[in-house]
């Protein structure tokens, strides 16, 4: 069995939304591993994403731990986060999130330009497929397009971690699956620890590891004996 | 170039009307401030220099008759440094093709040289030739408002005779930066000029050969003045001194005083203002900018960007703005200081204005701008850079809006929803609409700062030349004459009614405090001389007692029935304590007024008058001054409409000036800040307004929604904007309050409708611009996006 990357117990997360109180988390027990691709499931509100969100350093939770190899995440301060995001986690959301101003190529410098050891932006475009494209801005491109950026921009710092928020969620079946091609390409490529949210089922078929999330909580963790690539699935 | 800072140069571009309107705010201020200080430390450096190049004497005397040998003692006085004795004259000119009166002083020259003291500034021609004896230098703004030049011919009444003199050159003096004529109100170059001549013939023609009637001195390192003019007194007394004067009272150096403390307001207040309105406008487009970018500070900081970083990129972006406006404002600043310190050249005889433009002006210009610009979105800043980044993936939570005072009060059957929306927007940000309604009346308060210079000067005109003084012509003796006088005034053609006055200098004392100005003995119930209450109605002088004017008695810290004591400062220099009656409305100078009967009692002499105030047909007014003109017993004629009329044309340019740097500073407010409202809106209600078109709504019904918020905050502002002009016309009359003259705060009716005006058609315009953008919301990509 590889290293333990993660090493969550007893994670809670209790947050504030306007005037509600939403238990997003109740007790979470995880081990990621490295090289692990991971796909977590479960229904829109059964807490894959603040669990995303606090494994990438982007949030901190109510209770519980969370140790990233010997790091305390959940005891690290907003210097040590932002640091812990810089050089180890590469993020791609559901949404793209792309700087409108800036072109494909300069999305990915924004992220290479801070961090240690980064790849040259026209690399990273280039293991997404996009090297024919890198001076357009994201509203001259696609769905598919947009979100394979983010992940160039995602793996060019060559992170430890990466964290897909739904990265398929906004996409049409075929482009989806350019997309997911590109992370296995990448978990493969460079063993890179990969974590995946989706609500779509169909993709766990390509996973190391599913997890079931539920209100906040672990139904079920499932290890794929038999992994299908990417270009084997459809939905 | 980083990728972020590409990011930061293209939303400026894109941001770039909003950017530049808040930028014009800021130019505004810088360009205020510069302009302000800029001139004032021309003035002051220029002034400096002229007064120590020039030797400005530190002390002025006159007096009736001295012997030239009382310079020893003079000199002899502890502090003295140097003495300059002179002959001093009033005198009345006749201008080869002029008819109106024409007075002037005309002061004695030592023998081909420029004066020890007050030296002349040789502007044209040459000195005077001592073996001649009918040389004259004219003032350089006299000489050119008659076209005089070397070799041309004018006649002066000296002591009763007409003589022909010969102009040699023209000159300024540091004596007479300011030239006005005694008693008037604004100089007019026309009617009273500044002449200089040989001391020989001057003294020869008032019988004052080896002997002086004005006395000049400078005063040594540290000496004390006071104690110098203490002593000075005592010497002249004999010798019918009336009292020597500090520079500090020097008429023309007054002015010039009173004119650098008013650009100082000026230099504090409207950077003020336009900085607050900066401060807001960066903030609020800050803060949209921001919330606009949620996701974008979120995915910056996912990638492990610090607060710190996000922090530097927001402020980068807001020093570039203030940086356009820091540079513009200064571009613009040092030429309207240019313009203004010319301005002041030409309104003041200065022979040269070094123009100052100090490094930490434009030092203080710039950081003040940063700073203020920096506190105004420290919180919008402060708030991005804190943004948890996984809230700031979540979208914001929507707004909350609430029932509106209106609505709760039961009146919401008269508002459409459009109407409603309208409503709650404005209340659910009570302080967001509060600052944008306090900016638009700023501007419209900025506005009427113009106009009511205007107003003022026009309003003192009437009242102190419709109102108070009633007569067409003062005549002024030259030495007082019996009363019996009047008679022959009377009987000239076109006169229609004459009064006398007796007038003598005085020093007023009550109390510790004391006030140097003359006493006016005048006729009870006479009509060319009216004294006015404070509601303009006419006051009656009782028999006895004096009436001060109301600026006076706040000066003395006296009132009606308290006892005043009146030194008078010329013949048995009889000193008397009076009962203060009342005071009386005046915007100009500082007078004690008296029944000219119980003047002539208190000062033991018989029924004497000092000149005439004269009411003529208009008809044969120029016969009568060619009748004054042959006068000996006549010292000067004074003509006051004339002279306003030569005022206001001098008043035109710097009144043109003033408005027209108001209106822009005004027009900038209104336009930054308005706008800047707009497209706030626009961008925060985007998607609202689109889904109400989806709905089925026209551009125009949606355009009511955004642009009717902003119709309603500028209705709102109109009222408090005319109240802040008043209160910021308040402010500064107040500053501009001086013993010389009081700034009325009158404000027409035009004065608020220009100012209400500008600020509509700014808001025209800004929603015309807005307007373009209101047509092309894009419904369909609007919806698409989640939020």
């Amino acid at each position: 069995m590889n290293s333990i990357v993660f090493h969550v117990e007893e994670l809670t997360k209790i947050y504030q939304m306007g005037e509600v109180q939403v238990n997003a988390l109740r007790g979470i027990d995880l081990k990621l591993y490295k090289g692990e691709f991971t796909v977590l499931l479960g229904a829109s509100g059964s807490g894959k994403s603040t669990l995303l969100n606090i494994l990438g350093g982007l949030d901190t939770p109510t209770h519980g731990h969370v140790m990233y190899g010997n790091n305390n995440l959940s005891e690290a301060t907003e210097h040590q986060l932002t640091e812990y995001r810089r050089y180890h986690v590469g993020f791609v959301f559901q949404f793209y999130n792309l700087i409108p101003s800036l072109t494909a190529r300069e999305n990915v410098a924004v992220v290479t330009e801070i961090a240690r050891s980064p790849m040259l932006p026209e690399q990273a475009l280039k293991l997404v497929e996009l090297q024919e494209r890198i001076d357009h801005f994201p509203a001259q491109l696609s769905g598919g397009e947009q979100q394979r950026v983010a992940i160039a921009r995602a793996i060019a710092k060559n992170p430890d971690v990466l964290l897909c928020d739904e990265p398929t969620g906004a996409l049409d079946s075929k482009t989806g699956v350019v997309v997911l091609e590109a992370l296995q390409h990448i978990n493969e490529q460079l063993g890179t620890t990969t974590v995946v949210i989706t609500h779509n089922a169909s993709i766990a078929s390509m996973a190391d590891r599913v997890i079931y999330l539920a209100d906040g909580q672990i139904k079920e963790i499932r290890t794929n004996t038999a992994k299908l690539s990417a270009h084997e699935l459809s939905w | 170039m980083l990728a972020i800072d590409k990011k930061l140069v293209r939303e400026l571009w894109d941001m770039r009307m909003q950017a530049l309107a808040i930028a014009m705010v800021i130019a505004s201020g810088v360009s205020i401030f510069i302009m302000s200080l800029s001139t004032l430390d021309s003035l002051y450096e220029t002034r400096e220099h002229y007064y120590k190049n020039n030797n400005f004497a530190h002390v002025f005397a006159s007096l009736k008759r001295a012997p030239a040998t009382l310079i020893k003692r003079i000199q002899e006085i502890p502090g003295v440094n140097k003495v300059e004795t002179r002959v001093l004259a009033y005198v009345n000119l006749d201008i080869p093709g002029f008819e109106d009166p024409v007075s002037g002083h005309l002061l004695s020259l030592p023998e081909n040289s420029p004066g020890l003291l007050n030296s002349i500034f040789l502007q044209k021609g040459r000195l005077l030739n001592p073996a001649r004896d009918n040389e004259v230098l004219l003032s350089e703004e006299f000489a050119k408002a008659h076209d005089l030049r070397a070799g041309d011919k004018l006649r002066a009444i000296i002591n009763g005779r007409s003589r022909a003199l010969i102009v040699s050159g023209t000159v300024s003096s540091p004596e007479y930066i300011y030239q006005i004529a005694p008693g008037a109100m604004f100089p007019d170059y026309k009617r009273y000029g500044v002449l200089w001549m040989s001391q020989k013939p001057l003294a020869g023609a008032y019988d004052l050969e080896g002997a002086f009637n004005n006395v000049a001195l400078t005063l040594g390192k540290g000496a004390n003045s006071q104690d110098v003019i203490d002593r000075l007194d005592e010497l002249l007394k004999p010798y019918g001194g009336t009292g020597a004067i500090d520079r500090a009272d020097q008429l023309s150096n007054r002015f010039l005083s009173e004119e650098l403390k008013q650009q100082q307001t000026i230099a504090t207040i409207f950077p003020l203002i336009f900085f607050g309105v900066a401060a807001f406008l960066l903030n609020v487009v800050t803060s949209r900018l921001i919330s606009l970018q949620r996701e974008q500070i979120a995915a910056l900081k996912a990638f492990g960007y610090s607060n710190f970083a996000v922090g530097l990129h927001y402020t980068k972006l807001i020093l570039l703005i203030v940086s356009l406006g820091v540079v513009v404002g200064i571009g613009f600043g040092v030429w309207m200081g240019k313009g203004m310190s010319n301005l002041y050249m030409e309104f003041y005889s200065l022979p040269y204005m070094m123009y100052v433009l100090k490094p930490q002006v434009i030092f203080a210009a710039a950081a003040i701008s940063m700073t203020v610009a920096m506190l105004g979105t420290l919180h919008a800043v402060n708030n991005a850079a804190k943004l948890p980044p996984a809230q700031a993936m979540r979208p914001e939570a929507p707004a909350i809006y609430r029932m509106t005072l209106l609505e709760k009060l039961g009146l919401q059957q008269y508002f459409s929803q459009p109407s409603r929306m309208i409503l709650r927007h404005i209340e659910r940000r009570p302080l967001k609409s509060f600052l944008t309604t306090l900016g638009i009346s700023m501007a419209c308060g900025t506005m009427m700062t113009g106009g009511f210079q205007e107003g003022a000067i026009n309003h003192m005109v009437d009242v102190q030349y419709n109102m108070i003084d009633r007569s067409d012509i003062t005549a002024i003796y030259t030495e007082p004459a019996s009363r019996r006088s009047l008679y022959s005034l009377r009987s000239l053609q076109g006169v229609e009614h004459a009064e006398g006055f007796r007038t003598a200098p005085v020093r007023l004392k009550f109390e510790h405090r004391f006030h140097r100005t003359s006493i006016k003995g005048i006729e009870p119930s006479g009509s060319l001389m009216h004294l006015l209450d404070s509601e303009l109605n006419r006051i009656y002088l009782p028999e006895n007692g004096v009436i001060l004017t109301d600026y006076l008695a706040e000066l003395l810290h006296i009132k009606p029935g308290d006892m005043l004591i009146i030194e008078v400062l010329e013949g048995n220099r009889i000193t008397a304590r009076v009962p203060v009656i009342g005071t009386a409305k005046e915007f100009l100078g500082t007078n004690v007024y008296m029944r000219r009967e119980a003047l002539n009692r208190l000062l033991k002499e018989s029924d004497v008058i000092s000149g005439a105030w004269l009411k003529v047909d208009s008809m044969h007014q120029k016969d009568v001054y060619k009748e004054l003109k042959t006068m000996p017993r006549i010292a000067g004629v004074i003509e006051q409409r004339s002279a306003i009329k030569a005022f206001y044309k001098t008043m035109e340019e710097t009144i043109l000036f003033f408005t027209f740097i108001s209106t822009l500073l005004g027009g900038s407010i209104a336009f930054g800040v308005i706008y800047n409202s707009m497209r706030i809106a626009l961008s925060e209600r985007n998607r609202e307004l689109a889904s109400l078109r989806v709905l089925g709504f026209k551009h125009g019904e949606v355009a009511y929604i955004l642009l009717g918020e902003q119709a309603f905050l500028t209705l709102f502002a109109l009222p408090l904007g005319m109240l802040a002009g008043y209160g910021l016309c308040a402010y500064m009359a107040f500053h501009f309050d001086t013993d010389l003259y009081r700034v009325p705060l009158i404000l027409g009716v035009k004065v608020y409708a220009f100012a209400a005006l500008v600020v509509i058609v700014s808001s025209v315009i800004s929603a015309l611009l807005v307007w373009r953008n209101l047509t092309q919301l894009d419904m369909i990509a609007v919806l698409k996006t989640k939020e």
